[in-house]
């Protein structure tokens, strides 16, 4: 499949004074995508969709949008909208007149305006609204018109800061499938900007992991979940065990260790030349339980359990140390395993994967 | 707690009564009694000082319409909007660029702005009549331009003392306003296509009308009475409802026609502050 590119970020610095926000950034977003700036707070997101908005200028580097050059285009000139984090919705203006603000703007005439303002309230559900001040409405009913309004001039590009930020949690829940099924009916490119990484994993095509002011990872949910680069990545999406190991060989993208447990094991490796100390990141879930447990084989003893509902999670001390373990809670009860009891745990060599450290 | 409620407000109530109260009750009273033989006043209950407003005596003693004092009035309110208009014109870039400035760099302006407050009031008006004189800086500049005749005593000079007068007053309440702006509504602005005229008239302008009403009125009000500027840069020569009562009371002695000149005044100023209660009470409603 052969995508058009919408944005092109190449080589970004941002510098605040001494202060370096982003450091030589540089992806490319396609069109159609949904594209997710994943990281921590203060890591740059912000900044970085700022600039492809025009509302930051980048101190170095380049910002095209479908193949124009835009890192000094003012904002007012470039084809795209963004939901801002606050919704910004203008106070004094009926949700009618907010949305039509862009369009009059664009200088789209009186019938067609209003066409595309009834559209818009109808495809956000909130046509009885029309009239309404914003002062009027719910968070929820709030982003719905930040929405319409941003999607309503028809942007090349959508921008989404941290949109569901404010929401609660049902609403946000609600909130996503129905973001994601706004981007694909209409087909607009989407950067959506998020700390959460549930939100970016189950939202995105693909996830750009921003830490420290570099990018970690770019990949799909899966990959960043399932593959990550480095130890940055596989800290901050999801939960993981960080273990100790001594690499023995490295063949192209697989690794030969010797582990902590004692046993040596042969897995997917990132980031590794040759032998040497390396991180071993092994996930919760990936961890066997007594019926469960196959593969590499050892034993320890449940030090705390965490019942979560729909899982639980026990941590279990290993003469290699401390291991977080994760089960779900199946239709059998049967299975809880008390603090002091001595249990069985096994994973397969590709559970694993190796990361320089 | 109902003991302190009233006791409690009686020094208030003192104070409103002795400064307020009882000069206007005794400026009404001024208003309709007879002038006095030397100056001054005599009780008495006429209205002759209001119907002086309009209308004159011509050679037979037949009173007849006269618009001189309603031409006064009229230039009074001209000169007090005109003063409001310009100051709001000036005010709103001002305050924006204050209001958009770092803490410091805020804190420092606003100083500044309120800075002419700090000095007589008089000195400052004396300041313009050097200014605007001819040799003054504008006065030079004005010949230089091949400009004719002085600048002083205009209603131009008056304009330009009374917006520098007045002109914190609306400055202060404006940046209070811009200041309370969400800046994303501004970058929303932009974002929609909106230039930065635009963004101003559609997005700024709106939002900062209560500062903007509040400084027309703070400026409006003190300017219908104004004194000094009309006095010192006007030359005495473009009366104004200000020097026409201090006239009354001094050169022409004649204290009951101030007295009617003033309570119009003040009838006007209460009108403005009616109406402006009635507009925000209108918005609050609709909010
Ligand atoms: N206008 C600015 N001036 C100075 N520092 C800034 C400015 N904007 C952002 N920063 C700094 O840059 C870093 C990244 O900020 P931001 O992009 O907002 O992060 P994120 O959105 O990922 O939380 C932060 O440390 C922040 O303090
Ligand atoms: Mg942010």
């Amino acid at each position: 499949m052969t995508r058009g590119k919408a944005v092109e970020v190449f080589n970004v610095t941002k510098r605040f004074g001494d202060y370096l926000a982003l450091d030589q950034v540089s992806f490319t977003i396609h069109e159609n995508e949904f594209f997710t700036l994943l990281g921590p707070s203060g890591c740059g997101k912000t900044t970085l969709l700022r600039m492809i908005a025009g509302f930051e200028t980048p101190s170095e580097g380049a910002i095209s949008l479908f193949g124009t050059e835009i890192a000094t285009l003012p904002p007012h000139k470039r084809h795209v909208n963004t939901v801002f984090q606050s919704y910004a919705l203008f106070p004094h203006m009926t949700l009618e007149q907010n949305i039509a603000f862009g369009l009059e703007n664009l200088g789209w005439d009186k019938a067609r305006r209003q066409a595309r303002v009834a559209e818009m309230l109808e495809m956000v559900h909130m046509t009885p609204f029309a009239r309404r001040r914003p002062a009027q409405l719910s968070g929820g009913q709030r982003q719905r018109i930040a929405l319409a309004r941003a999607l309503a001039p028809e942007p090349k590009v959508l921008l989404l800061d941290e949109p569901l930020s404010a929401l609660d949690l049902k609403l946000r829940q609600a909130m996503r499938d129905e973001l994601r099924e706004l981007q694909r009916m209409t087909g607009i490119t989407f950067i959506f900007v998020t700390h959460d990484q549930d939100e970016a994993l189950d939202m995105s095509d693909r996830i750009c992991v921003l830490g420290k002011g570099q990018i970690q990872q770019i990949g799909t949910p899966s990959e960043i979940y399932e593959e990550p680069e480095n130890r940055f990545v596989a800290d901050f999406i999801g939960e993981t065990n960080f273990l100790e190991a001594e690499v023995i060989a490295v063949e192209g993208a697989t690794a030969r260790v010797r582990t902590a447990f004692g046993f040596e094991i042969t897995t997917f490796q990132k980031g590794l030349t040759g032998p040497g100390r390396a991180t071993l990141s092994l996930r919760p879930e990936k961890i066997g339980m007594e019926d469960q447990a196959a593969g590499n084989l050892l034993t320890g003893t449940v030090s705390a359990k965490n019942y979560m509902g729909g899982y639980t999670h026990y941590t279990v001390d290993t003469p290699a140390g401390v291991l977080r373990v994760s089960r779900r809670n199946a239709v059998s009860q049967a299975q809880s395993y008390e603090i002091g009891r001595e249990v069985r745990l096994g994973f397969r060599d590709d559970s694993a994967r190796v990361l320089a450290q | 707690m109902r003991g302190f409620r009233f006791w409690g407000l009686v020094p208030a109530w003192g104070l409103m009564v002795a400064t307020l109260m009882v000069p206007l009750v005794i400026v009404a009273l001024v208003s309709v009694a007879e002038r006095g033989a030397y100056g001054g006043f005599a009780w008495a209950f006429t209205l002759e000082p209001y119907k002086e407003i309009l209308f004159s005596e011509d050679w037979d003693g037949n009173l007849v319409f006269d618009p001189k004092y309603l031409a006064i009035i009229g230039r009074t309110l001209a000169l007090a909007a005109a003063t409001t208009a310009i100051c709001m014109a000036l005010a709103l870039p001002v305050a924006y660029v204050i209001a958009t400035r770092t803490p410091r760099m805020k804190a420092a302006l606003i100083y500044l702005v309120t800075l002419p407050f700090w000095v007589s009031m008089i000195v400052r008006v004396y300041a313009w009549l050097i200014i605007l004189g001819n040799d003054g800086v504008v006065g030079r500049a004005w010949a230089a331009l091949g400009g004719e005749g002085t600048l002083l005593f205009t209603s131009g000079a008056m304009l330009v003392g009374m917006v520098y007068s007045y002109i914190p007053l609306m400055v202060l309440p404006v940046f209070a306003a811009i200041e309370k702006l969400d800046p994303a509504l501004l970058e929303a602005g932009a974002d929609l296509y909106a230039s930065r005229w635009t963004t101003a008239r559609r997005v700024i302008l709106p939002l900062t009308w209560p500062g903007l009403a509040a400084g027309a009125i703070l400026v409006f009000v003190p300017a219908l009475g104004t004194v000094l500027e009309p006095m010192l840069l006007g030359g005495g020569k473009q009366m104004m409802m200000g020097t026409l009562i201090q006239s009354q009371f001094g050169g022409a002695r004649n204290w009951p026609f101030g007295a009617a000149v003033a309570l119009v005044l003040m009838a006007m100023v209460v009108l403005v502050l009616i109406a402006n209660a009635r507009r925000a009470m209108r918005k609050e409603a609709r909010a």
